[in-house]
């Protein structure tokens, strides 16, 4: 059976493979370049990366590789592994010969399974090769390009990690569940397409943020914190709202989940009072120029509530996000041997 | 003897509609069953409740001896070619044998690679690239050499042009010989099973109308002819199976093991078509006059 598994899976395993193992290679070539950099270079590594196209170049592909695994095993492995047999009734050949379906479906399952984790440890090599650059972010080195993205950011940590694996396995749980539904090949490749990408949108969204408990800071406004501030209303309006406070949290690669500004109460406030219309640094002005509303926002009580995660709960996240995402493909692929096992014709 | 294939009030339900019921069966070892009905009478569901592909959803089926539980030891025992004799398009034939090879515990190397070797089939060759005819010969090929106890065909024969059915029916004719197998095969032209079988099983409308040896069958059943006669004077023992009547003249379809003796009657014998074709107009005519009569494809 493996033998026969292997000869239906081993066109389309042999394209994704085959195709991954060049971004494996393009990021085994570039990736101890980016270390050395970083040893000789200082606060300046963001500097000096920014004007390598080529690395900038290889860490989207790398990104975008790890993301882009999870949909393409979903679709063309997972997808035709029950459909196409059902839809060219070769079902019927197979379940005739002396094997029981279960054993036919764990030894497909199985087979591509493991080529699922292959294909998703992806995740791994762009965790390595990024490993100089969530360094420098840990050292608090930073810039505006996607290099000093922190990993934890949900952006990002989708494509690091084992979370591509678990991603991968469910999406092909996905692919054949949907064939098992479906029975046509191509609708059910489309269908997983859709329900892949859904699923990979949906995750860091509403997912992520509520798998770990944060951590909790409250602190006052001041002039050194503040990382933005948020004007409603016209520019120029008779009446302007401040609202949108942001501080920063002394944490280099943190991931912040809410920063929000509560009053004296403790009740969350959406526009500052009235009066720091007046006195907030107007924009493009350094906030050194307005002290004072600070001082008088922190004396009448207001702070600042934030939640992050410190960077050093990325492989806690990861596991906890991973451990999701297996579970759900273990639920799927529970109801696939108990659909094998109902009437099929 | 035990009998190979048997069902007791057998029944299967798609959604609200039944595909079969209350259906009873007996099919004795050693034979080679045409199972023969209309289009849409109930053998394709009821072949693939013997192999487990469907589960009942009213009354029993044994198949020898156990139900089909999809177990491998039951499995290995019990061999089926689908409908449209599905094989792996990409696969060539080489393939599909070391497929049967690995798959099947009792599988008989030398009798596929004889049989491969005798079709003339190239085994480099990918399935889809073979003729009807040849994948035909392929499914068949799984089936037999897995040395099953019990060989079932659905409808083997239906995309087949006339001389690849006839050569087709010839080789399983040829196989069931050497192997002392029983085989159920269904069909919908009682050509096919002229040819190949021994036993006849007429199912129309999900009831099987009749069963029995073939040979016994066109023994037992005869044309009567002769002036018009109220069927309930017939002797007893002389079953109707159809009849006609003119002004003057009454024409019945009997079947008794009796020796017909009343001198009225002018006797002539059937033809297997003939006898399928009385059997599935009756029961369209008992159940639902209005209803058109089932059509049986004739080929020649």
């Amino acid at each position: 059976m493996i033998w026969l598994t292997w000869r239906q899976l081993r066109g389309s395993a042999a394209v994704v493979l085959g195709a991954l193992a060049l971004a494996v290679l393009a990021l085994a070539v570039t990736g101890p370049q980016l270390a050395d950099i970083l040893r000789v270079s200082g606060t300046d590594f963001f500097d000096r990366l920014g004007t390598d196209g080529t690395k900038k170049a290889v860490f989207y592909l790398g990104t975008a590789a790890a993301y882009a695994v999870p949909a393409v095993v979903g679709a063309f492995w997972g997808a035709p592994l029950v459909a196409r047999e059902v839809e060219a009734g070769t079902h019927r050949l197979v379940w005739n010969q002396s094997i029981t379906r279960t054993r036919w479906l764990a030894t497909k399952l199985g087979l591509a399974g493991l080529g699922a984790v292959v294909a998703g440890s992806i995740g791994l090599v762009v965790t390595w090769w990024c490993h100089p650059l969530d360094e420098a972010v840990g050292r608090g080195y930073t810039d505006n390009g996607p290099f000093s993205v922190p990993r934890l950011w949900p952006e990002l940590f989708g494509s690091r990690g084992i979370v591509p694996i678990g991603m991968t396995v469910l999406a092909l749980a996905v692919g054949v569940t949907v064939g098992l539904l479906v029975r046509r090949t191509v609708a059910a490749m489309a269908v997983t397409l859709a329900v892949v990408v859904a699923v990979q949108i949906a995750t860091p969204v509403l997912v992520q943020s509520h798998l770990l408990a944060p951590e909790r800071l409250t602190t006052t406004i001041t002039a050194t914190n503040l990382r933005g501030i948020q004007m409603a209303g016209e520019p120029g309006a008779a009446d302007p709202r401040i609202g949108r406070v942001e501080v920063a949290v002394d944490q280099p690669g943190a991931w912040v989940t809410q920063n929000r500004t509560v009053d004296p109460d403790g009740k969350v406030v959406e526009f500052l009072p009235a009066w720091a219309e007046d006195c907030a640094p107007a924009p493009g002005t350094s906030p050194d120029t307005a002290v004072a509303c600070f001082t008088r926002l922190a004396e009448e009580g207001y702070r600042q509530q934030v939640e992050y995660l410190p960077a050093s709960r990325f492989w806690a996240l990861q596991w906890m996000e991973t451990g999701v995402l297996l579970g759900l493909a273990l639920g799927l692929v529970g109801f696939c041997f108990w659909r094998i096992r109902r009437d099929l014709t | 003897m035990t009998a190979v294939l048997r069902a007791q009030g057998l029944g299967k339900k798609y959604g609200r509609r039944w595909a079969l019921s209350d259906c009873d069966l007996e099919v004795p070892p050693g034979r080679v069953v045409g199972l023969v009905g209309p289009n849409g009478a109930g053998k394709s569901t009821f072949l693939n409740l013997a192999v487990g592909m469907l589960a009942p959803s009213a009354g029993e089926i044994e198949v020898l001896g156990t139900r089909p539980t999809g177990r491998r030891a039951q499995r290995a025992k019990v061999g089926f070619v689908g409908q449209d004799t599905p094989t792996y398009a990409a696969l060539s034939v080489a393939d599909h044998l070391r497929l049967g090879a690995h798959l099947n515990p009792g599988w008989d190397a030398a009798l596929a690679d004889d049989r491969v070797d005798r079709l003339g089939l190239d085994p480099r060759q990918r399935a889809g690239r073979l003729s009807g005819g040849q994948r035909a010969q392929l499914a068949l090929t799984l089936g037999i050499a897995k040395r099953p106890e019990l060989l079932l065909l659905d409808e083997p024969v239906a995309s087949l042009d006339p001389l690849a059915r006839r050569e087709f029916l010839q080789d399983l004719m040829g196989a069931v010989a050497d192997q002392q197998l029983s085989v159920v095969l269904s069909s919908h032209l009682v050509s096919d099973v002229e040819r190949a079988c021994d036993y006849l099983v007429v199912l129309v409308d999900s009831r099987v109308q009749v069963a029995g040896d073939i040979e016994n069958l066109l023994a037992t059943h005869h044309r009567l002819t002769g002036p018009r006669r109220d069927p309930a004077k017939l002797p007893a023992e002389q079953l109707v199976v159809s009849e006609s009547h003119t002004d003057r003249q009454s024409t019945f379809l009997v079947r008794t093991d009796a020796p017909i003796l009343d001198p009225a009657w002018e006797v002539s014998q059937l033809g297997l078509e003939d006898l399928v074709l009385a059997y599935m107009g009756r029961s369209a005519e008992q159940r639902n006059p209005s209803r058109s009569r089932p059509t049986l494809e004739a080929l020649r």
